[in-house]
């Protein structure tokens, strides 16, 4: 058995760590590219969300690279993410390329139908080596988040952000190769303090951009247009509403888990605003700005797949969240046709928006949001 | 000698120069088309400046190619196309609360409060509601785009066109005028539906507050000025330089970034003779493959950008990337 698993952002680093300790042969596509998009576009309904487009564009490469089973997550509710692991095996199929699938998720809320299926996932490994592997997997995720913390805090203080970028990287790849619990601590601290070297600007203070939206634009930078590393190299310093770990906790281990970052506080902090789950990570998109707006962000990106249902309900309630808490709310939609050009005039324009908001507190009642459509 | 600034606005349809005095003054303000070729739309309006003996002691740049001009110019700020022209607005129209603009493949609406832009919208997906669209009818209808405005100011009856669409409005104007409406009538309904789509898409949900501005190249339609008007229940305000707003923005912005003394970085206005070439290359060094866009001037290179690791930074490419983010 060859396992594959499609991209979403720095996900494969933990994934490939869960297999690796299993033993289990795990292909690791090659990143998201031009290239990936093409293919994937190319093979799939020209209505499915970017996400969609690039996990079939991962899948058909790492199909070539000898792939012969791929992993994905599942879903329930009005997102079609849930039926994105079948569809996708389907078309594949279509196109010659057999796969199997495994998709993690609890069958109808049963953690024992889950267990059933990381065993399959495991080649039935024994569960205590299973167990040893997801622990190891998740400790990867943790410290992944970790580290990107440390570099949404270190861009906008550099004086050369390209430095930090170059860390980054380091990181990626020791984390990566980290093959126990003490090596992963160890390249955590050594890139904090490599981070910390790095001279910084006197006198700066970044002003605070929070990231909220649909799970994969927020943790994919190609993506997401690298937006993340844009506004870092602006000089804002930027947070997210969700994290790898807290999504990994939520949505597979049903929240047993300690994540980095949780995200079960934003269901309760939505409530005013939104009641009820619509699918995906609308609530917590909503959740998120509530909690940027108590902790005085400058401002919110709400970032989100074009045709993204559970994002587009949750872009029409942002409006009234930013009124509230007085916060600029800029919601960017993204899909394949999208220019960097366009997206980075837009930054610039909504950091230059915030900065002179920040300089001059008599306008600081009036709210803002807007709402801006790329490609087609 | 006297100092001038300037700025320098290279959009997807035109590139316009501006030459400001010290005083803020417009003394020169030229627009040129882009037609697909910036680097020599931006060698030929330099070519045409007039410095009457004054010294350029600031340049800065924006648009869509504002790095790039940047990069051929030695600009010392390098802005946003939004608050360029907010900043234009400001200083033309003191107080001013909302600027419609209107160019031609783009269109935004800002609004401004206490002179700080508080929100801010651009909508560049669909051509229907910009200048370009315009162009294409007149030239349809053969009339000169100059004249469009006038004719449509004459209409007794202004009849009502699908605007949602430039490929509908187009084939809707056709069916009026099957039916035998009148040229002005059908002109001055092509107005009301881009206002409308205007304000249905760009201005969606925004707080419209006199006064209003109108500038960008359509603000030169008088039919367009009236459409707004009428749909706003508000006097529209026209300035002097309305077509080249961004570019004015830039000479302003330009001003403020060498006020502290700082000698300009322009390269002098010999530019022009240089030879300049964009190149670019897809850089294999990861699975990135980024874009690289190379600028050189004859065995020179200038400044690259498209690289996301910032392996093929140049020296002055920098420069214009801090002046981005200054």
């Amino acid at each position: 058995m060859k396992v594959t698993f499609p991209h979403m952002g720095n996900m494969w680093i933990p994934v490939k760590a869960l297999f690796d300790y299993l033993e289990i042969e795990f292909i690791v596509p090659p990143p998201n590219s031009k290239h990936t998009l093409s293919v994937g576009t190319q093979h799939s309904p020209e209505g499915a969300c970017l996400p969609f487009k690039l996990n079939v564009g991962n899948l058909i490469d790492a199909a070539k690279l000898g792939a012969d089973t791929f992993v994905m997550t599942g879903g329930v509710g009005p997102c079609r993410f849930g039926y994105y692991g079948e569809l996708e095996r389907q078309i594949l199929h279509d196109l010659g390329i057999e796969m199997e699938l495994i998709i993690l998720e609890p069958p109808e809320g049963s953690l024992l139908g889950l267990a059933k299926r990381i065993k399959q996932a495991a080649s039935h490994k024994p569960w205590i080596k299973i167990l040893g592997a997801v622990r190891f997997a998740y400790r990867k995720a943790v410290a992944m988040d970790r580290i990107e913390d440390l570099v949404h805090w270190a861009r906008p203080r550099a004086e050369q952000p390209l430095a930090i970028e170059t860390i980054y990287r380091r990181a990626q790849t020791e984390l990566n190769e980290a093959n126990n619990s003490a090596a992963i601590e160890h390249v955590v601290k050594r890139t904090r303090e490599q981070v910390l070297a790095v001279p910084r600007k006197q006198d700066f203070t970044p002003v605070k951009v929070g990231i909220v939206g649909e799970i994969y634009t927020l943790l994919d930078p190609f993506a997401s247009l690298d937006i993340e590393r844009h506004l870092g190299h602006l000089g804002v310093e930027v947070d997210r509403s969700i994290y790898l770990s807290g999504w990994i906790n939520e949505h597979i281990f049903q929240g047993v888990n300690r994540a980095y970052k949780e995200v079960k506080q934003y269901k309760q902090l939505a409530h005013p605003f939104l009641a009820h789950s619509v699918g995906g990570h609308g609530q917590e998109t909503v959740g998120g700005t509530v909690e940027f707006g108590r902790q005085e962000f400058a401002g919110v990106i709400h970032l989100l797949p074009l045709s993204c249902m559970p994002e587009i309900v949750a872009a029409s309630i942002l409006p009234n969240v930013g009124r509230q808490y007085n916060l600029p709310v800029m919601t960017l939609y993204i899909d394949e046709q999208s220019g960097q050009a366009g997206v980075l005039t837009r930054l610039e324009a909504f950091v230059d928006l915030i900065n002179r908001r920040q300089s001059q507190p008599s306008c600081e009642r009036e709210v803002r949001h807007e709402q801006i459509v790329f490609g087609g | 000698m006297n100092k001038l600034y300037l700025g320098v606005d290279v959009g997807s349809v035109s590139t316009n120069l501006v030459l400001m005095d010290d005083f803020g003054a417009v003394n020169q303000g030229l627009y040129l088309r882009t037609q697909g070729r910036p680097l020599e739309a931006i060698q030929k309006g330099l070519a045409q400046l007039k410095l009457g003996g004054g010294e350029i002691s600031g340049v800065g740049t924006t648009g869509s190619a504002r790095n790039l001009a940047a990069a051929v110019l030695g600009a010392d700020v390098v802005k946003n196309e939004i608050t360029a022209h907010a900043v234009a607005a400001s200083a033309q129209v003191p107080g001013v609360q909302t600027i419609l603009e209107i160019g031609g493949q783009d269109s935004k609406i800002i609004i401004l409060r206490d002179g700080v832009v508080s929100d801010f919208a651009m909508n560049t997906v669909c051509a229907a509601g910009t200048g370009s669209f315009l162009d294409q009818q007149a030239g349809r209808l053969n009339i000169a785009i100059e004249d469009f405005g006038e004719i449509a100011l004459t209409a007794q009856m202004p009849v009502r066109i699908a605007g949602r669409c430039s490929v509908f409005a187009e084939s809707d104007m056709i069916h009026k005028q099957q039916l035998g409406h009148h040229m002005p009538d059908i002109l001055a309904g092509l107005c009301e539906a881009m206002v409308r789509n205007y304000l249905n898409n760009v201005g969606k949900g925004k707080d419209i507050q006199g006064p209003v501005v109108f500038q960008g190249g359509v603000a030169a339609n008088k039919g367009i000025r009236k459409a707004f008007e009428q749909a706003l229940g508000l006097p529209i305000i026209v300035p002097d330089n309305f077509s080249v707003m961004g570019a004015l923005g830039s000479a302003i912005l330009a001003r403020e970034a060498v006020s502290s003394g700082k000698t300009s970085k322009f390269r002098g206005v010999n530019v022009t003779s240089g030879n300049f070439a964009a190149t670019s290359f897809e850089c294999s060094g990861c699975a990135n493959l980024c874009e690289i866009v190379q600028i050189g001037l004859e065995e020179k290179v200038l400044a690259r950008w498209g690289d996301r690791c910032g392996k093929w930074g140049v020296e002055q490419s920098t420069s214009a990337a801090s002046g981005a983010s200054a």
